[in-house]
């Protein structure tokens, strides 16, 4: 390959583009000036989206690469743009997110002098990335950028942060660039072991109460087809993390639905009652396995996973499956013997009845005066259809959206699973919809988090990206709010929110906007919102104060499920 | 599960901020490193940590996990005493008055096998190797005469089993 002597800031364009970049998010700032004169000159190549806080790149970008699997691209200047990255990189490091940001820096020369804007991200970042590097030289950038993407897209993936002084942008190098295709001591992918495969394979065969728990591995691993061909061939019923949530769609007859706090009773009942638990791309969050003292204790654990940290970490595994779960799965499928667990199925069929008839139905059809998160949702699944890339944010809404949203596709639920970060849902819809804009985007905000993240009103408004907004709206932060009214004897804390005129806010950056009150209003107001062209924003006034049940208490055993 | 004493080894690139990452680890868990030392390997370029903790095997197995999996760590181990050899170095600085003056320091030398590193018309520095205990016995016995300066190295250990990082570093360039 030839070489050509150009400057740092333009390697670092031509870089983006050879990893196959077309978007990135950022905010421009002093440091990283010389990379943004190089974005300038190739906007037509690479489309820059000026985010209104630097926290909204990351999210965007995180949207970006949940809804697209490609990795997710943002860009901020030293100090406090940097600094605002931290909370997406945090996000993206706990929810295995393909990220990688670049932040300018103060040259060589300062660093260390405690200058104008010098902040020490990589000291800052490293706790919250996968990986992260400080160029200072300008012949670094096309090895360490390639290194980058290499590192945030194999194996677990996750966030990277390449922060590069201000000299190594404006000095010039010979660039040549090739891509990364390994490191010598970072092994993304263990080798799959087939007599660990064959032991799996064993006491599934064996198992007379067979239960299948998958997470997001299925969906960064595309395994999607082998998980319905195994659910399909063996019989077995499956639950789902929230991240895990849309690998298997909603309809599927062997869809049990969801685990942990807010998770579905049958899934969690049964965790505790059955012989063999087949976990795959998925690591035994406390928010999934409540009280681990007492988490399938009964049970046989297998565990697929490509991180050799996570087996054993949480739960003691019987047979641990480390490698790609779509080879381990192409290799189990054919040692599984066809088999119908009908009886045992049907324990799944009556708990959900239980669920049904003492919370989902009410949930749906509320007797209640007031319109409840969980009719706002199965509105959305009317005129989506389950069609929609869902995004929410955090909370109540959250929960609700994640219980009763309905998916036909993978790729299509995107929240804040491990984090919990609210005001991550508004930017997120916006790189989600930018990823996949032939897919209709659906933000699912609560009135506390969309505040949080509110001024990216400005970024829709101005790339005109169409997506819809949904903030089910309580006047209050609603999930501590019900902790409070049932752990904190009714003592609410600073959980009750005055709110602004939502409305006249979006109307504000020029958005279609409407606010619905009245049930009876609901469905024409969702109809209108999902066939507009345009973005759309939707204020729905729901009851004060739902709870969200099922729940396990922190800390509390998975069987220990509460209904109300 | 109870508390012991542990030696992680770890072999890794030698880059920076390699230390800081692997440190943040033992700090997001709230363990208490007892010991660190980091030098080079018997394998060209490749860097090896030494640290000490005391903690549960359980956690001590998450911790080098989580090592590991550090891009730039080529592999890390965990070991009980039992199965490392181990030392620990220290430095005394002492009054040179006090090595002709009081003749039993002579005798503490002589029986501990510390060695005097250099005497000047101020000081003599004594250097004892050893287990923490055999360290920690000279310091009580010189004590009472006074120490100038105090100095103990980080544990540095081999284990009595292999390693395998050299080959599977060759493996690796396949």
């Amino acid at each position: 390959m030839g070489t050509t002597k150009i400057s740092g800031a333009e390697a670092v364009i031509r870089c983006l583009l050879e990893e196959g970049v077309d978007l990135v998010y950022g905010y421009p700032g002093g440091a990283i000036m010389p990379v943004y004169d190089e974005l300038y000159k190739f906007k037509d190549q690479l489309h820059h989206v000026l985010v209104r806080h630097e926290q909204g790149a990351t999210h965007a970008a995180q949207g970006y690469a949940r809804a697209t699997g490609k990795v997710g691209v943002a860009i901020a200047t030293s100090g406090p743009g940097a600094t605002n990255l931290v909370t997406g990189i945090a996000d993206a490091q706990i929810d295995s997110t393909p990220m990688v940001c670049i932040t300018g820096q103060v040259g060589k020369h300062l660093l260390g002098s405690d200058a104008f804007q010098e902040t020490d991200i990589i000291g800052i970042s490293t706790p919250v990335t996968k990986w992260n590097y400080q160029v200072t030289e300008a012949s670094e950038i096309p090895e360490i950028i390639a290194k980058a993407f290499y590192i945030a897209k194999s194996g677990r993936p996750g966030p990277v942060l390449i922060d590069i002084t201000k000299n190594a942008q404006f000095d010039e190098l010979d660039f040549s660039y090739e891509k990364c295709t390994g490191i010598r001591s970072y092994n993304p992918v263990p080798k799959l072991k087939l007599d660990k495969v064959a032991a799996a394979a064993e006491l599934i065969n064996k198992a007379k109460k067979p239960f299948i728990v998958f997470g997001q591995g299925i969906i960064l691993g595309q395994a999607e087809g082998q998980l319905k061909a195994l659910i399909e061939k063996s019989g077995i019923p499956a639950g789902w993390t929230i991240l895990g949530l849309s690998a298997l769609p909603t309809d599927h007859p062997l869809n049990v639905g969801m685990l942990g706090m807010h998770g579905n009773y049958g899934p969690n009942l049964l965790t505790n009652e059955c012989d063999v638990l087949i976990a795959l791309g998925m690591r035994f969050d406390d928010r999934v396995t409540g009280n681990l003292a007492t988490y399938a204790k009964q049970a046989k654990v297998i565990h697929f996973d490509i991180d050799p940290a996570e087996i054993d970490k949480n739960v003691k595994t019987e047979v641990g499956v480390l490698g790609d779960v779509r080879e381990a799965l192409d290799a189990l499928l054919p040692l599984i013997e066809n088999n119908k667990h009908e009886a045992w199925h049907n324990i799944f069929k009556e708990k959900h009845k239980i669920e049904f008839d003492t919370v989902i139905k009410e949930e749906l059809n509320p007797s209640r005066p007031g319109i409840s998160m969980g009719e706002a949702m199965e509105m959305i699944n009317k005129h989506s259809k389950g069609d929609a890339i869902i995004v929410s944010d955090v909370g109540q809404h959250q929960m609700f959206a994640c219980r009763y949203a309905k998916f036909n596709s993978t790729k299509s639920n995107v929240t804040s699973g491990g984090l919990g970060t609210m005001g991550f849902a508004l930017p997120a819809a916006i790189g989600a919809k930018m990823g996949r804009p032939d897919r209709e985007v659906v933000a699912i905000i609560g009135d506390g988090g969309f505040q949080m993240t509110i001024q990216e009103l400005g970024t829709i408004f101005q790339t005109r990206v169409p997506v819809k907004i949904v903030v089910l709206n309580n006047e209050f932060l609603g999930m501590v709010r019900q902790w409070q009214e049932l752990f904190f004897d009714n003592r609410y804390a600073s959980t009750e929110m005055i709110n602004p005129n939502f409305v006249a806010i979006a109307e504000g950056y020029y958005i279609k906007a409407k606010k619905v009150t009245k049930r009876e209003d609901l469905d024409a107001a969702v109809a209108e919102m999902m066939a507009s062209k345009d973005a759309y924003f939707l204020e729905v006034m729901v009851e004060k104060e739902n709870n969200v049940f099922p729940m396990i208490p922190t800390g509390a055993c998975v069987s220990d499920i509460r209904l109300s | 599960m109870e508390n012991r004493t542990f030696t992680i080894s770890v072999y890794s690139e030698n880059n920076v901020g390699l230390l800081n990452r692997i440190s943040g680890i033992f700090l997001k868990r709230h363990i208490n490193i007892l010991s660190l030392n980091v030098s080079e390997s018997e394998i060209d370029n490749v860097s090896r940590f030494v640290i000490v903790v005391e903690t549960t095997e359980k956690w001590v197995k998450n911790i080098v996990g989580q090592i590991e999996k550090q891009i730039e760590v080529i592999k890390a181990f965990y070991h009980t005493d039992e199965e490392t050899i181990y030392l620990e170095n220290a430095l005394f600085k002492i009054h040179s008055n006090l090595l002709f003056d009081e003749k039993q320091i002579q005798n503490i030398i002589k029986e501990s096998q510390s060695t005097i590193v250099t005497v000047s018309r101020d000081f003599f520095v004594i250097s004892k190797s050893g287990r923490r205990s055999e360290i920690e016995e000279v310091h009580a016995k010189l004590k009472p005469y006074g120490i100038m300066q105090f100095v103990r190295s980080g544990r540095i250990s081999v284990s009595k089993e292999k390693m395998e990082v050299s080959t599977l570093l060759e493996e690796l360039k396949k």
